[in-house]
Parts: C-alpha cells; sequence; structure tokens
C-alpha cells in the first residue's frame, strides 16, 4: 500500500448542530488524522448557529491547526440573500471554496481562483471534467450514484493536475427539495419551522410500512439511511489514484471511522476487516451499491 | 390578484406541449400547442420508457407536420452521458441538428459544449434537468453555451420565479401542468438508491421493470425495487409506486412523508405568470397517451387565449379544472411550490 497515498477529508457537517456541540465537534477534528476540512453550511440557509463570519474564524483556527480547510457552499440556492452568502464566500481571498451550484462555478470562474467541484455538481463523464477544469477547477468530488468503473473511465480522461475526490463514508446526499421533510413531520410551515431540525443530529429515519428504514430527512435534503462505507475497497481506491477520500460527519463514532481509514492507509490495518468490524455497529447497515454498479442502497461483499 | 398586474408583455405566452408518440404530437398541434418536445428512443432523455420516444422517420414527420402548421418542435436531451455511452448524445445532438429541430432541450455540460460547438446555429435551451434554480446559474450556462430559454425546476416560489426572471439573461419557461417532482430536478438520486436507475443516469424515475403489484391479505401493496412504497385499502384508487410518494413510517406516524400522489396545476397563477413576462408554459407528461395530450393541450390554450384576451378578468373555468383533475395523478392537483405555504 505504498504506491498511491490518498489524503482525508472530513466533508462539511449536514445536519443542524447546535453551537456549542458544533464548535466541540471541529475541536476534536483539529486533532484528528484528517488532512482537509469542508466547513460550511451546504442545506438551509436558516440554519443560523454560526453566521458566515463564525465560519471564516473557525477555518483561520483550523487551518493554524495545520488543516487544508475549503468552505464548501449550498446545494440549492433560491433566495437573493443566498446569493449574497454565496458571493461572499466566494469572494474572500483566503480559502478555496467549494461549488456546490453551477452558480458557485460562475462567480468563481470570474474570479479566476481556483475551486473544488462538489457533490452537488453534476460531472458525470470526461468532457465535462475537462470543461469545468478549463474554468478553474481543481478538485471534483465524484457524484455519489456512480461507479467504480465509471470512475475508471473518467480517471482515464482526467485532465493533468486535476484532484479526485470520492465520498467513502457517511449518509450519502440523494436529493434536495424546496419543501422542508423535517418541519412537515412537525406538521409546521417551513417558514415558521422553529429550527425543528436540531432535535435530531443525524435526522429522522424514514421506513416503510414493514419497517425496512431506508431514507433519513434532513431538513430539505434526503439522505440514505444506510451509511455508505468504501473502506474496504481501499485497495480498489488507490489503484485508481484516487486523491481524496471523503468522510461526512455524524454525531457518534467519526473518531474510530476516520482511524480506522488513516490505519488503513498506513497499512497498519487490514481494511476490509475493519470496515465490517465498523458495519456492523450501523443502525441500519452499510451500503456500498453505487460503486459496484448496482442500487445504492445495496451492501455487496467482493 | 389581477388588480396588482402591470400592463401585458410583449411577446405571447407560449403553451409547450410534450409528445411521446406522432399521434400525441399531431394532437397537441392540433389542438394548440405553439411548440411540441420529444425525445429519441434511447436513454438520452429523461423519458426513456418502453415504446415511447421517436426514431428518425417518425421524428421527421412529426418536425414536418409541426412546420406545415406553424408550430415548433423540441427534442429533449437532458440525460447525463457516462464515458461508456457518450457518443450517443453526441450523435443525437447531431441527428436533431439534421432534423431541422426548433432546439435541444439539454442538462449535461459535455452535451452543450458539444452542441453549441458544433452546430452554433442550432438553439438550446436548459432543461430543467439542468438545475439551474438562480440567476447566477443561468448567467454560467448563457456565457458558456449561449442558451435561448431555461427550464426552472419546480421549486421556486412565484415571488422567487419573479426575481429570478428580472435577473436572467434569458427567457423563461415554467411548468405549468402534470406530474410533480417535488426534487430539484437533475439532483435527485432516490430512485437509483432503491433501483439502480435514476433520471440523470437511464432517464427513467422509479422504473417499471422495479415495479411490484401484489394483492395480500393486507390489501394490494405496490413495491419498487422490492421495497413496499404503498398499500391500500379495499376501494383505495391506487397509483404508480413513485418512490417519493408512497406511504412511509417516520417515528411515531405513517404518512406521505415526502410527497402527496397528486399533480401540479398551475391554471390560476396563470394571470401573475402571463404578466411577469414567463415566455412559456411547460406541460409534463411525455409518457402519457394521446388521449391526455389532446385533454390538457385543448384547455390550456383556451385558458392562456382567454387570460391573453383579458388578464384582469381571467378566472379558471370550472370545466377546465374538471376536465384537467380527471387526467391528474391521484385526481387531485396542488400549486406545488409556487405557493410558499406548500414549501
Amino acid at each position: 500500500m505504498t504506491e498511491h497515498q490518498p489524503k482525508l477529508a472530513l466533508g462539511p457537517v449536514l445536519y443542524y448542530w447546535p453551537k456549542d456541540k458544533l464548535l466541540d465537534f471541529y475541536e476534536r477534528m483539529s486533532a484528528a488524522p484528517v488532512d482537509i476540512i469542508y466547513l460550511g453550511e451546504t442545506v438551509c440557509s436558516k440554519r443560523h448557529t454560526l453566521n458566515t463570519g463564525d465560519w471564516l474564524d473557525l477555518a483561520e483556527r483550523l487551518s493554524r491547526a495545520g488543516k487544508e480547510v475549503v468552505l464548501s457552499t449550498m446545494a440549492l440556492l433560491e433566495a437573493e440573500s443566498e446569493l449574497l452568502t454565496l458571493r461572499r464566500l466566494c469572494e474572500n481571498d483566503r480559502f478555496t471554496v467549494e461549488a456546490n451550484d453551477l452558480g458557485a462555478v460562475r462567480l468563481l470562474a470570474e474570479r479566476k481562483t481556483p475551486f473544488v467541484l462538489g457533490t452537488g455538481i453534476n460531472v458525470y463523464n470526461g468532457h465535462t471534467l475537462r470543461f469545468l477544469t478549463g474554468l478553474g477547477a481543481k478538485r471534483w468530488v465524484m457524484p455519489v450514484e456512480l461507479s467504480r468503473e465509471t470512475l475508471r473511465s473518467i480517471q482515464t480522461e482526467r485532465p493533468e493536475g486535476v484532484e479526485t475526490e470520492v465520498f467513502v463514508y457517511g449518509r450519502l446526499p440523494l436529493a434536495y427539495s424546496a419543501r422542508c421533510f423535517t418541519a412537515r413531520y412537525h406538521n409546521l410551515p417551513k417558514d415558521d419551522c422553529q429550527y425543528r431540525c436540531l432535535d435530531d443530529p443525524e435526522g429522522l429515519t424514514l421506513s416503510t410500512r414493514e419497517g425496512q428504514t431506508f431514507l433519513t430527512l434532513n431538513g430539505i435534503q434526503t439522505q440514505s439511511a444506510q451509511t455508505c462505507n468504501l473502506l474496504g475497497e481501499l485497495a480498489a481506491l488507490q489503484e485508481l489514484k484516487v486523491d481524496v477520500l471523503r468522510i461526512s460527519p455524524q454525531p457518534e463514532g467519526l473518531e474510530t471511522v476516520i482511524g480506522a481509514f488513516a490505519a488503513g492507509l498506513r497499512g497498519d490495518r487490514d481494511p476490509v476487516e475493519a470496515a465490517q468490524q465498523i458495519n456492523a455497529a450501523l443502525p441500519y447497515g452499510a451500503c456500498n451499491g453505487y460503486w459496484q454498479g448496482q442500487p445504492g442502497l445495496m451492501q455487496l461483499t467482493n | 390578484m389581477a388588480a396588482s398586474i402591470p400592463s401585458t408583455p410583449a411577446k405571447p405566452l407560449e403553451l409547450v406541449c410534450p409528445a411521446g408518440n406522432l399521434p400525441s404530437l399531431k394532437t397537441a398541434v392540433d389542438h394548440g400547442a405553439d411548440a411540441v418536445y420529444i425525445g429519441f428512443r434511447d436513454d438520452t432523455n429523461a423519458r426513456h420508457f418502453p415504446g415511447l420516444n421517436f426514431d428518425a422517420k417518425t421524428a421527421a414527420q412529426g418536425i414536418q407536420y409541426a412546420h406545415a402548421k406553424g408550430r415548433r418542435v423540441f427534442v429533449a436531451l437532458n440525460t447525463f452521458p457516462q464515458p461508456a455511452g457518450w457518443e450517443r448524445w453526441q450523435r443525437a445532438v447531431d441527428q436533431a441538428a439534421d432534423l431541422g429541430v426548433d432546439a435541444v432541450i439539454a442538462a449535461d455540460i459535455s452535451v452543450l459544449d458539444y452542441a453549441c460547438r458544433q452546430h452554433p446555429d442550432l438553439p438550446l435551451h436548459l432543461s430543467v434537468q439542468g438545475s439551474a434554480t438562480n440567476y447566477e446559474a443561468i448567467r454560467f450556462y448563457h456565457e458558456q453555451f449561449g442558451i435561448r430559454r431555461v427550464v426552472l425546476p419546480r421549486v421556486l416560489s412565484l415571488p422567487q420565479v419573479r426575481h429570478t426572471l428580472e435577473h436572467s439573461p434569458v427567457p423563461i419557461e415554467v411548468f405549468g401542468f402534470g406530474g410533480l417532482c417535488i426534487m430539484v430536478e437533475g439532483r435527485c438520486l432516490l430512485s437509483s438508491y432503491v433501483t439502480g436507475e435514476s433520471p440523470n443516469m437511464c432517464g427513467v424515475c422509479s422504473p417499471a421493470k422495479a415495479v411490484r403489484w401484489e394483492e395480500t391479505a393486507n390489501g394490494l401493496e405496490t413495491r419498487l425495487g422490492g421495497l413496499l412504497i404503498d398499500r391500500y385499502a379495499p376501494g383505495e384508487p391506487a397509483g404508480y409506486p413513485t418512490l417519493c410518494k408512497g406511504r412511509f413510517t417516520v417515528a411515531d406516524q405513517t404518512y406521505y412523508a415526502i410527497e402527496e400522489p397528486t399533480s401540479l396545476n398551475t391554471l390560476e397563477l396563470l394571470p401573475e405568470l402571463h404578466n411577469m413576462g414567463i415566455a412559456a408554459i411547460k406541460i409534463e407528461g411525455r409518457q402519457r397517451s394521446p388521449a391526455y395530450v389532446t385533454q390538457v393541450t385543448k384547455v390550456w390554450r383556451a385558458a392562456i387565449d382567454a387570460c391573453r384576451r383579458n388578464p384582469a378578468a381571467y378566472t379558471p373555468k370550472p370545466e377546465w379544472l374538471r376536465e384537467l383533475g380527471k387526467v391528474s395523478e391521484g385526481q387531485q392537483t396542488t400549486l406545488g411550490a409556487y405557493h410558499r405555504t406548500w414549501q
């Protein structure tokens, strides 16, 4: 395991956590073996425990702790106020920005500043990747529904110097809506949501009437209930020359997960065995179907 | 609402109707569609259903039919090619240009880029699948590919549509009627999560081949990829198991957790859409029958004409609503995201 050594990244927190919890989380993460930390609210602009200034302060602190900090932007931009925040982030001249909407790509390309293409940008083939690289993208996160074989193809067309990042751990972001499903569950209008998503640090789980849990409601975002875990695929990720592995924050047990990925990369621990151990503790199980070219919720063993 | 309406815009509001086959295209034209949108018979479009869509011959016939009556035909090439099939989208763009279509409706950057470089005279519309929910995104597509129109995702409220239009470099088309996507189009992976096939990758949502209908002791059950989407009591009307429109359990409640089986219907918003200067109203439903296309085209033609004659006096006629109600999913309609309380 010495040929290609990917970096570890911590994705943006997708849930709404109280300020203390969020700051405590990042305090711990500043000491965790992740190289890159993505920061910012990407799901709902009403969430305000940290404002843009607070996020920038946090970015400075994490940067001083030796992390590469990237500021993530919203996936669903509708209101002018959301565009104002977006502009403020894109115009920060200190940190790289992750675009999750092509509106952000436009603003970043205009400033001729290199940027990251997040999971919200549809890069499904090498032509699209090359086009966006021409506008200044320096890294892309593969859309989560693409498979290992599709990645293999895109990697052969990848322009020189562009980094590839794969979402390797966490609940998969699957959809965004104008409607807030958390407010709907609580029978509240979105405009008076009372910030009820603060009650659920990992969202609300949704099951069929037979009790099969398969989705997570996180405000306007829908996620998988199953946790994507590609730790067991570490060898394949390295062979495909993936540069960055993204771990998406969950409120519990994340240090263990990060530790397992780091140990796997160092060659100190068998990643397949470590993955099994992590998966056994997941409340709704693991999934790796998308990576295998199957329905995303499936969990296949090699 | 009519009192606050400003003067009538210069260009008349266009009616854009769906056609999954030649009879649908003809009936749309016959009943007053200004434009008809179609797709080819493969996964280059977001209604890649068995037995649906046009080959080169029927497309040519349809275009000839529409053009003879002064109407236009748009071709949707609005899925996201993966590396293995990219040439198929390339060929589809070439074919659309050769056929002399009036516009290609595309979403993927590589498809838009190819079309604008290879066929600079071919008008491009940004598909709803392009996920342009704000004017900065619209400007991106306009500056990079010279798109001439954008179809907005069904997630904006009416004031947001107005604000977007005020800052948009290109005319805007909005959905007026039909199946309601509740998620931002182009960024919804729910279908592939459960079935392996999504609108982006395969041009399908909740594909028929993953569907099962089963009579059980508990009632009629509908499944998608094996998951129970809904269960119906005897006599309860059953609907197609679109993933986001099932009854699910969240904590202690079982309900339509994401969305009811309902159709979008904006007939009552027509004066506002007209007066704010929306360029076109799009009707969803290329997968629907020629009878659906006939019915919906008739009603919307009459409504748009009435609205243009006198927007201040316009009000949807009860018979229009009745006719549309008959062809709506779940026999109920909603204003969707245009109306803030829905959100």
